[in-house]
């Protein structure tokens, strides 16, 4: 090993606490790349792979009842590749040892075997005889939460009659990836399961022989899907259709691609905030570095080192540093992919999920660090290079400081001279002082960003559980029910308060704007499910009208006032046209609302509703479940309780463990600000510092010379962290709200205080972790030593 | 006249080093030579002249001290003879290369191949010990001798895996001797060599330099402001006020331990 190469090496292991705190920082942005970018591309991959192999549709489209003549005139449509036509329906399920009801979603297999689209993968047993009306094949996930083995039964209320269903294999599907129950907000296996059933038994059960009520398709490459849509309606209209939609609004697909694209946007937004700050910090210590070593550096120069050879020698000293952090990156990286795949595993159903990172990843996050403290520490190396020899022996001319306004501001405010020192500092390198007040206000919005997802999350709870929805149960019919059904399911245990609602779904539309959403309409004066308007006051929707939730309402472009022309889908396709009298904050869904009365009138049809939503007594709930079970035409009960208490669990969880990893990058952050800073302040004051101190300073005088521009810098940050992390959450705020929820951005004050105690205290931590070294240092050696 | 009289001399104590042509007459290789050199720090009214114009010749296997005060131009010559800075005006020559416009990348090769430079405060890098601090020459030197050799001649062969912190001032200043000694330069440049040693200490450095001097034939520039130090040297060039004031030819050497200061 060359001279050259070894003192490298032992720089390095005297610098290691400065370099380790950078590293750290480093290391945060080399893991979050690896990790985003390898989970994005490992679940991306996996999707195509397994949409392709397992022949996912491109299009869905769910009927009322068209008869099956239809599938060749849907294959003829140019531009169709495949058609499978199903019969589909929900159900209540009986489950043995399970005193909860639970819902079914039942698939027809085609009779000559496998389907042709949307092909469920076998995990075990086998598919059900094609003759047979018993046999089922469940999914995978379902089979697990309820400890079925093969040859287990369970009962299903199939359209008014019970039936002993026998389960002859598990399977997953490409469809069900995220298998969301009716009504859910998350994925519950134990209360839903997909059940595979051959044609016949359920064409039978549902009353569809000959018939359909779902297709899907799959298009040929380069066709356009609207056209296609297009034509689909056409020929599904006249038998209730809902209305053909694409991959971009199948239910399991559009989570996945939420997920998907929340790892693209983690993978490309963290990263270059900490490369950004490891850059800095890198190039405030290097340039520390090469005055310190000046002489060092002239040395060399003297003795023949070209200007190439002590360049690289300083950046070779800055790429250890890369070389640290991608090694704790790549660690931490792996341990992230391992923890974001076991939250995978419980919400998405692969069968093959690859959470194999490819090489590439590892190479452009290794790469990426290396080139942040190449680029930190370019100008440091090349003023290496630059310096003359002759000059680097000499000992440093004093730093020139000019007299100015400032300086007369001080004079006029009698400051005293330590504080005079310390200002005339900050000003003195403007350049380093705002790059160091930046820095701690990133490390301050780090935390501040994501805090507000708490509070956030907690309006949705409180909005939508305690103001909103406030029923116990919803139970849902498999089509509209007359009133009558109300005094029906009153009269059921546990059962202390029940209100109808009709739900609709409809495309709204006004000028060249269009959405697909539900209307749900009910009584005015209802307790249970309430419209609750921007005063918390609950709203009944006058006869007339319609009320919009504010992201319908501005997709629409619409304000109270105008007109909104509602496609009823199924049916007879009638188009209204409805003024909206009412838009509402809601957090939930695109939600548009209606009076029940009104929407039967419009439609001319006699009153009805589809679902009830009731109120329990909690005491004799599970009487209840072993009722429902028996219930003609319910199809799935929502447990509201439990919907309630499994959103907050997950958010709990998941929160808890995101503001503790921000809290860490935070600390990561502050840590490698102050620590070097302080460190590069003691060794550029060492003598002045021991002067003082000879001249009869306390140690405490000396330290808040020292300190003072560190912790004032970081009191500065922390109006600007506030500011940088309000403007983050609200991005996120945005960027997190979609068709399926609305986040609201709610700071309260406790989340600016939280944040700027974590960073402060590691402020303070890291400089007194400096002071140890200032009160061990020899005063009169300090002196002695040559600049 | 007086050079020639200088050179006759030095033939005779360099027997060895400086055997003549046959037949050709006892003259010194002149290895440096300067013409008119000025250097100029600074700008306007703050101009300051380090250098006025310096006309010198140096030879072959001699030892020379640069005597003067403080700010005299000394230090600023010995930079320029060594490749470490340029002369405002004037020309300079290391036997017939002209050093005056040389590039960068030329200087380096010139400092590399032929200069060791000794510092006052000996500029030894304190992450290294004694044996890789000259190593740190050896290993981009052409043709050096191995580091544990130039220690040797030194005398610190027992010291070489000591740190700079953990040696006395007297030895850190004979590794970074070892150190300039080891690449075998043709010219020792010496910057206030004992001006950080008590007297004791720099008379050993001093014995050091004489003895490599003497036993390789290596150009010495000695700069120092202790005029003691004169008595060890061939030639004493004094300076003043960045001119050359006088230069004496030594008739009378005394070995560095006769030297007291």
């Amino acid at each position: 090993m060359q001279a050259l190469d070894r003192k490298l090496l032992r720089d390095f292991a005297r610098l290691w606490k400065q370099a380790l705190a950078i590293a750290l920082v480093l290391a945060c942005g080399v893991a979050i790349l690896l990790t985003g970018l390898g989970m994005y591309t490992a679940l991306s991959e996996t999707r195509e792979t397994y949409y392709e192999r397992n022949r996912f549709a491109d299009v869905f489209v769910t009927v009322n009842r068209a008869p099956e003549r239809l599938a060749v005139e849907l294959a003829a449509i140019d531009g169709v590749w495949a058609v499978e036509t199903r019969t589909t329906g929900n159900t209540v399920l009986d489950v043995p040892g399970n005193p909860r009801s639970v819902t079914g979603r039942i698939l027809s297999l085609p009779i000559d075997g496998t389907p042709r689209l949307n092909v469920p993968v076998l995990t075990t047993g086998r598919l059900p005889d094609p003759t047979s009306t018993t046999e089922v094949m469940v999914n995978a996930n379902f089979a697990i939460a309820n400890g079925f083995a093969l040859g287990d039964t369970f009962s299903a209320n199939l359209n008014g009659q019970k039936r002993q269903l026998t389960i002859t294999g598990t399977a997953q599907s490409p469809e069900f990836i995220y298998t969301i129950g009716p009504g859910a907000l998350m994925p519950d296996n134990a209360t839903f399961g997909i059940i595979w059933m051959p044609q016949p038994a359920v064409a039978a059960a549902f009353d569809m022989t000959g018939a359909f009520n779902d297709v899907s398709l799959k298009l040929t490459a380069g066709v356009s899907r609207m056209a296609i849509i297009a034509e689909v309606d056409r020929l599904l209209d006249p038998y209730g259709s809902l209305g053909a939609y694409g991959r971009d609004l199948h239910p399991s697909d559009s989570f996945i691609d939420a997920e998907i694209a929340q790892l693209r946007n983690m993978a490309s937004i963290l990263p270059p905030i900490f490369f950004g700050i490891s850059a800095f910090l890198v190039s405030m210590v290097m340039g520390r570095i090469i005055m310190l070593e000046r002489s060092q550096i002239g040395l060399l120069k003297a003795v023949g080192y070209s200007n190439l050879e002590v360049c690289l020698h300083y950046l070779m000293l800055a790429g250890l540093i890369a070389v640290v952090a991608v090694g704790i990156g790549w660690g931490v990286g792996g341990w992230l992919a391992r923890l974001l795949a076991g939250q995978y595993a419980q919400y998405f159903d692969f069968p093959f999920l690859i959470f194999r990172t490819s090489p590439w990843v590892y190479a452009v996050s290794g790469i990426a660090a290396l080139l942040t403290t190449t680029l930190g520490a370019t100008q440091a190396a090349i003023k290496a290079a630059r310096l003359a020899p002759a000059i680097a022996m000499q000992p440093p001319a004093p730093p020139k400081f000019k007299r100015s306004l400032i300086d007369r501001a001080m004079a006029n405010m009698r400051l005293s001279q330590p504080t005079v020192m310390i200002l005339r500092s900050l000003f003195r390198w403007p350049v380093r002082s705002a790059l160091t007040t930046l820095g701690l206000a990133l490390a301050v919005s780090t935390i501040v960003a994501p805090s507000f997802f708490d509070y956030a999350l907690d309006k949705i709870v409180d909005s939508a559980f305690y103001e909103s929805n406030r029923q116990d149960a919803m139970l849902v019919f498999s089509h509209d029910m007359p009133q009558s059904v109300l005094s029906t399911t009153a009269a059921l245990p546990a059962v202390l308060q029940t209100e109808g609602q009709q739900f609709h779904p409809v495309i709204l539309r006004s000028g060249i704007h269009e959405k697909r959403t539900t209307i749900q309409a009910s009584h005015p004066g209802t307790d249970l499910s309430r419209v609750i308007d921007s005063t918390g006051a609950a709203l009944d929707v006058p006869p007339g009208g319609v009320v919009l939730t504010e992201r319908l309402a501005m997709h629409l472009d619409v304000g109270i006032g105008d007109r909104v022309a509602a496609e009823f889908l199924g049916g007879r396709k009638e188009t209204h046209i409805l003024t909206v009298t009412g838009t509402i904050a809601q957090y939930f869904g695109l939600g548009a609302y209606m009076d029940l009365d009104y929407v039967n009138s419009l439609l001319r049809q006699s009153s009805r509703i589809s679902l009830v939503n009731v109120s329990l007594d909690d005491a004799e709930v599970l009487d209840l479940h072993a009722r429902l079970k028996d219930i003609p035409n319910l199809v799935s009960i929502v447990m509201m309780s439990d919907t309630r208490r499994s959103f907050s669990d997950t958010i709990e969880q998941s929160i808890g463990a995101m503001n503790l990893v921000y809290i860490i990058i935070a600390l990561l952050i502050t840590v490698g600000v102050t620590y070097n800073g302080a460190r590069i302040q003691l060794s550029e004051r060492a003598r002045e510092l021991a002067s003082l101190r000879i001249l009869g300073f306390t140690r405490a005088e000396v330290s808040y010379i020292l300190f003072g521009e560190t912790l004032l810098l970081s009191l500065l940050a922390q109006p600007l962290g506030w500011w940088i992390g309000a403007q983050i959450a609200n991005a996120m705020a945005n960027s997190f709200s979609s068709d399926l929820y609305n986040m609201p951005l709610v700071l309260h004050p406790a989340i600016f205080a939280r944040a700027s105690f974590f960073v402060l205290l590691a402020s303070f931590a890291s400089v007194m972790l400096v002071r140890r070294r200032l009160d061990k240092q020899n005063l009169v050696s300090v002196m002695k030593v040559r600049e | 006249m007086l050079v020639n009289v200088f050179a006759r001399m030095l033939c005779q104590a360099h027997g060895r080093a400086m055997e003549p042509a046959k037949g050709a007459t006892h003259v010194a290789e002149i290895v440096f030579r300067t013409q008119d050199v000025t250097k100029v720090y600074g700008t306007g009214e703050a101009r300051i002249y380090a250098l006025g114009g310096v006309d010198l010749e140096l030879f072959a296997g001699e030892i020379a001290v640069l005597l003067g005060p403080s700010g005299s131009g000394k230090s600023t010559l010995l930079n320029i003879l060594g490749g470490l800075d340029h002369a405002t005006s004037g020309r300079v020559w290391f036997r017939d290369t002209e050093l005056t416009d040389l590039p960068d990348r030329a200087l380096t090769k010139f400092r590399r191949d032929h200069v060791g430079f000794v510092f006052q405060f000996y500029n030894l890098v304190p992450s290294l010990t004694a044996r890789e601090n000259v190593q740190l020459v050896t290993d981009v030197s052409p043709d050096p001798m191995p580091a544990e050799e130039a220690l040797a001649q030194v005398g610190l062969t027992d010291r070489m895996d000591h740190f700079p912190s953990e040696m006395s001032g007297g030895e850190q200043q004979r590794v970074a001797i070892a150190r300039a000694i080891a690449k075998r330069p043709e010219i020792l440049l010496c910057d206030e060599p004992t001006g950080a040693l008590d007297s004791s200490t720099g008379v050993q450095v001093l014995e050091v330099l004489q003895d490599i001097n003497e036993r390789f034939g290596t150009t010495t520039v000695i700069i120092t402001h202790n005029a003691d130090i004169q008595r060890m040297a061939h030639r004493v060039i004094q300076f003043q006020d960045g001119k050359i004031s006088s230069v004496v030819i030594n008739d009378e050497r005394l070995a560095p331990s006769e030297l007291v200061w």
